[in-house]
């Protein structure tokens, strides 16, 4: 990271910590959800930005987490923070068990049986599948988390949970890009026939993408929970893995700044433009159709690695 | 038996419907090796077009129910395919020579852009074919009593099939096509004009897909802008479950997984009916990812 790029990410940080005293409560909520949205596409940058696995099935992942948190709070009482590790440890654990049998497949297949996956997770969801997910209707009645007994309940208060995670997020994912998992990942995503020519168990490294990113869906899920209070199926659709695929795309796979920023624009953008909802949509199809002509790397495209 | 019967025949004409579609994903699978995912839109695009036509023409008061649906067919076939031609000029073909991925999100982009133009034009609430227009009559075949719009379909999609597989597998252009999904170099070197192939390919499947859509507005009554996502993917879970980029093995797909839907649903439980053919999918790229008559598709790592 350069100086200038050192200015800007601060600069970004400072308005993002400033904004809650500044903007109403409703803008602060569209802040809000670009941050769980941020959250869900940085975990999905890992698998299909990092590793290049196309997964069109991430929702099922944030379901997943979603529904753990809202479960175990709302049966077992357990305070909704302290599912965070677990919701995301199921949706992992979900993850390796869908990914083991199919992570060898080419890239489209793949893209197919994760959006098989995310629909059979939505229609056993629908289904009330053990009698545990409340049907059609979803799981309502989730608590506030509450943070060393501190009741979150504002959007204000709310956004700094949530960004505070990013934050976490963001600066771990830096790491690992840096470190021998990241550099893994980037190899099998180039040439995964070479990269297993050079010892990488691509596997293994696969597998492991797949997990992670599904791991921080799972707890993306949980923030969402306590966010919402109530969740229901069709909050985990199959656009809802589309968006995230978009994001990632848009913004450049690979790049933590490129899916920040589509995460602002697809998600806040349309807030702007809300007399044109119904027509917003479209507009997303164009723009996608329209970015792979004359932008396929993304608005800001991962540089390349430098050492020393 | 009774209701053995009526699932039976009930799967085909739902597999039926779900061949004609997987037919256009196998096509262009085939010649491009893309995942052409507003496929179903077009699907959808066919069954909107023919219920405006159906109504705004009066087809079938004027030219009696046969007559009627037959110029319809063939009207809604040839707008789709116009609809196929212009989306492959605008989505596909400039990204041709670009990496996989960023066709797949071309594709659907593409597939949200329409979908979403069907909901500006017609609005988001369900669409409902005019009841009167069409015969109610049902077939006693031996005793059974078939409606007689499920025998239609079944023969219509039956006759479409041969007459598909007839044209790729005798005549000079579908020797074309073949040898374009073969070897697109190769063909090229042999004086195959392969941007015309796959023009028609985009010609040949949008219009059986349109026609599918068709099919469905008049045999369940009502169409939604959203419906082609949840038949595109059945259509190609089929086509994959019959080997993709194999016509005869979409056909098959389709058949076999319209049955093993309807049997699903009628024996297993109804509930979980939309979920079967994701297991079929999975279940198949797991233990048979070549498909049931298919060319070799997993890279093995």
């Amino acid at each position: 990271m350069n100086r200038i790029d050192g200015w800007i990410a601060g600069l970004c940080a400072a308005l993002l910590l400033v904004a809650p005293l500044l903007l109403n409560a409703y803008w602060v909520d569209v802040l809000n959800s670009v941050g769980l949205y941020a959250l869900l596409a940085l975990g999905l940058n890992l698998i299909l930005g990092e590793a290049g696995l196309f997964n069109m099935g991430h929702a099922a992942f944030y379901a997943m987490g979603a529904y753990t948190a809202a479960i175990l709070n709302t049966r077992y009482q357990i305070p909704i923070l302290w599912t965070l590790p677990l919701s995301g440890l199921v949706a992992g654990l979900f993850a390796l068990a869908v990914a083991r049998p199919v992570v060898h497949l080419r890239g489209d297949y793949l893209l197919i049986v994760t959006i098989g996956v995310g629909e059979i997770v939505r229609i056993a969801l629908v289904n009330d599948v053990f009698g545990i997910t409340g049907g059609a209707n979803g799981i309502f009645g989730i608590s506030r988390p509450n943070f060393f007994g501190f009741i979150i309940r504002q959007p204000q208060q709310f956004f700094y949970l949530i960004w505070g995670f990013v934050a976490l997020t963001i600066f771990l994912l830096l790491r690992l890009k840096q470190s021998r998992f990241g550099r893994a990942l980037n190899y099998l995503r180039e040439d995964a026939v070479a990269a297993e020519g050079s010892g990488i168990n691509t596997a293994y490294y696969k597998l492991a993408a797949f997990g992670l990113g599904a791991f921080w869906a799972g707890m993306a899920g949980c923030l969402f929970a306590a966010k919402m209070t109530i969740i229901s199926p069709e909050s985990f659709s199959f656009w809802e893995s589309v968006m995230l695929f978009m994001i990632v795309i848009l913004g450049g796979a690979g790049s933590i700044p490129g899916v920040l920023l589509a995460a602002f624009l697809v998600i806040g953008l349309p807030e702007l433009f809300r007399e044109f909802s119904s027509a917003r949509m479209l507009v997303f199809g164009l723009v996608m159709m329209v970015m792979m002509v004359v932008r396929p790397q993304g608005l800001l495209p991962a540089r390349g690695r430098r050492f020393g | 038996m009774e209701e053995f019967l009526q699932q039976l025949t009930n799967g085909l004409a739902v597999g039926g419907i779900y061949a004609l579609i997987a037919l256009g994903y196998t096509m262009v699978y085939g010649v491009l090796k893309l995942i052409n995912f507003a496929h179903g839109d077009l699907f959808t695009y066919g069954a909107y077009l023919g219920l405006t036509l159906l109504t705004s023409l009066a087809l079938t008061d004027r030219l009696g129910f046969a007559l009627g649906v037959l110029v319809l067919v063939l009207m809604v076939m040839g707008l789709v395919a116009v609809l196929g031609a212009i989306l492959e000029r605008a989505a596909y073909r400039p990204l041709r020579e670009s990496p996989r991925l960023s066709a797949v999100v071309s594709a659907l982009g593409a597939s949200i852009f329409l979908q979403n133009t069907l909901m500006l034009i017609y609005g988001a609430r369900f669409q409902v074919y005019p009841d009167d227009v069409l015969p109610h009559t049902t077939l006693d075949l031996f005793g059974f009593y078939i409606p007689l719009m499920r025998v239609l379909i079944v023969l219509a999609s039956v006759l479409m099939m041969i007459a598909l597989y007839l044209f790729i597998q005798k005549t000079r252009i579908g020797a074309a096509i073949r040898a374009a999904a073969i070897d697109q170099g190769a063909a090229r070197l042999m004086g195959i004009d392969v941007n015309r192939v796959i023009l028609l390919v985009f010609l040949l499947g949008p219009a059986l897909g349109g026609v599918a859509g068709l099919m469905v507005g008049l045999y369940y009554g009502q169409i939604n802008f959203t419906m082609g996502w949840v038949y595109g993917m059945k259509a190609f879970t089929a086509a994959i479950l019959g080997g993709i980029g194999n016509i005869p093995g979409a056909m098959v797909g389709g058949l076999l997984l319209g049955v093993i839907e309807a049997m699903g649903a009628a024996y297993l439980s109804i509930a979980w009916k939309d979920a079967i053919a994701f297991f079929v999918l999975i279940l198949i790229l797991i233990v048979r990812p070549t498909g049931l008559l298919g060319e070799r598709v997993a890279d093995k790592i």
